[in-house]
């Protein structure tokens, strides 16, 4: 792999213990997926975030890479924790969770990260353009990047995340190459899709005959970026799905030699949400998977003023629109209908398992791919107002 | 070149030496490798019951969950990580695991290391140059 002076500097050791780690570790990954060089990133995204995710392990790697004196070089911006910091209590997080999580977050900051605690950073601000290259790591940010966006990113790992970050650099493979952004499956979507379940269904489905194919669809009339991140996600939660298009919406759209078509109809619609939903009634409804956007919260807030919802409820978000909720009036109309705005965490990564619940709401393919396994819930699938007053 | 000298892609930095330890299967270091221990605990996985401490571990690749890089952490600083490691073909998460922990490795062997080594066989690993060294005395202990 040919490095620049700069990047031989770091993996020599010249700008300190941590540099040349993670140098090292970019340099393996480039031999590993036949990189030629580097390319230098505008901004990272880290994952490994939750304790719930990375574990005593995931925390003694980071609080060594902090004593090292690691340091990020460009913009980078943290996924979410397992809970809100401000009010774990509250969202009835154990305390023994709550000190490893502060201790992860803490490691975190030390090196310079940004506290987003999102999954969804393009909803606070963080957008790189058509062409840009970055590196993120969550797969939902990472479809969104690369898809909605037009931004050039691999699924980073966390420690990938994090080497690039710490070298402003990432190996030049996959993704980042214009040869690799094509699509094999063209899906032909021959129904009306509305709500965002509707796009989390289509997703999940879609995500499990992607098989390493990059998906197109055509026939989508209408999305805005509430649907195309449930529906990236979803494909990301359930088939690894890093770049999908969508013909007259996304910016770009490229059909690689003889795609597969396929037709997504009506039926096949109501199947695939008949089979993510377990008709029960949720303890607990969780919107944003990935994190809401204001637009959603304003959405929420209005459903709930108009009737109180039986069960409990969560608003998934990042602190940032959180606050600006708040500002706006939305959070006291949620918690007045006996919600929660949750910030920096999620439904998926805080330990909803140790917490008494059992069955969880969800309008997210993504979600309702991870809470059985992660959490150990069954899942309610369905429309906002479905499923807050089953 | 030596007969017992085999040429092999670098991947995590240093030269180590230890007896080998070899596996036809893939390791998944989350769950399937006791931390505190290093012994193999993954039901059913052909290493299981023995401890690759201070081993040349070969193995085709990693499996399983991406937290396994942070494992083989735990499994150095306990003093019972593997001594080096020869992948048939590297990934990330047995690659990262590597680099983070300190530990030489290499991949890619030239040669077929799997029908050439045996358990026990004295081995050094010299990720350095790429190079993969198989002693000429016979099995020791």
């Amino acid at each position: 792999m040919e490095l620049t002076r700069e990047e031989q500097r770091m993996f020599d050791g010249e700008t300190g213990a941590a540099a040349r780690e993670s140098m090292e570790i970019l340099v393996a990954l480039g031999r590993i997926y036949g990189a030629s060089r580097m390319v230098p990133v505008t901004s990272v995204q880290v994952s490994g975030v939750s304790f719930k995710t990375i574990g005593q392990a995931g925390l003694d790697y980071l609080s060594e890479l902090a004593v090292k004196g690691a340091k990020v070089r460009v913009p980078t911006f943290l996924n979410p924790a397992g809970m809100d910091s401000l009010q774990w209590k509250r969202m009835k997080i154990p305390e023994a969770f709550a000190i490893k999580q502060q201790e992860v977050l803490g490691a975190y900051i030390s090196m310079g990260i940004s506290k987003t605690c999102t999954c969804a950073p393009y909803f606070i601000g963080i957008r790189p353009k058509l062409g840009e290259h970055v590196a993120w790591a969550e797969s939902s940010a990472v479809a969104f990047a690369n898809s909605v966006l037009g931004a050039r990113t691999n699924r980073e790992g966390g420690p990938s995340a994090l080497a690039a970050a710490i070298c402003g650099v990432t190996p030049y493979y996959g993704l980042h190459l214009e040869k690799n952004r094509t699509a094999g499956l063209v899906v032909d979507v021959k129904c009306r899709l509305e709500t965002v379940a509707d796009f989390g269904a289509l997703g999940s489905a879609v995500g499990k005959l992607a098989k390493s194919r990059n998906p197109a669809f055509v026939g989508i009339r209408k999305a805005d970026e509430a649907r195309l991140k449930v529906l990236g996600a979803s494909m990301a939660a359930t088939g690894s799905v890093p770049l999908f298009f969508a013909e007259g919406i996304t910016p770009e759209y490229n059909l690689g030699d003889k795609p597969e078509i396929v037709t997504f109809t009506e039926k096949e619609l109501a199947a695939q949400k008949d089979a993510m939903d377990s008709r029960l009634k949720p303890d607990l409804v969780t919107i944003g998977c990935p994190h809401a956007s204001l637009d959603e919260i304003r959405e929420v807030a209005a459903i709930v003023a108009r009737k109180r919802p039986t069960c409990e409820f969560w608003v998934c978000t990042s602190r940032k629109t959180a606050e600006e909720a708040a500002g706006l009036g939305y959070r006291k109309a949620i918690e007045e209908a006996g919600g929660l705005i949750v910030a920096d965490t999620c439904m998926v990564v805080c330990p909803l398992e140790e917490m008494g619940y059992a069955v969880t709401g969800t309008n997210s393919g993504k979600a309702a791919a991870y809470l059985p396994n992660l959490c150990k819930q069954k899942v309610a699938f369905g429309d906002i107002e479905d499923i807050l007053y089953r | 070149m030596d007969e017992g000298i085999i040429r092999a892609r670098p991947i995590s930095r240093g030269r180590a030496e230890g007896l080998a330890l070899i596996s036809l299967q893939p390791i998944g270091f989350l769950g399937g490798v006791d931390p505190s221990s290093g012994r193999v605990i993954e039901k059913g996985h052909p290493l299981e019951g023995k401890n690759i401490a201070g081993k040349v571990l070969i193995f085709p690749g990693g499996k399983g969950s991406t937290v396994g890089s942070y494992v083989m952490l735990q499994l150095f600083k306990n003093g019972k990580g593997p001594a080096a490691i020869i992948n048939s073909s590297a990934e990330p998460i047995i690659a990262v695991g590597a680099i983070i922990s300190g530990i030489p490795m290499v991949d890619k062997p030239e040669k077929d290391v799997f029908s050439m080594i045996r358990d026990g066989r004295k081995v050094v690993v010299d990720a350095d140059k790429g190079l993969i060294e198989i002693k000429k005395e016979e099995k020791i202990g």
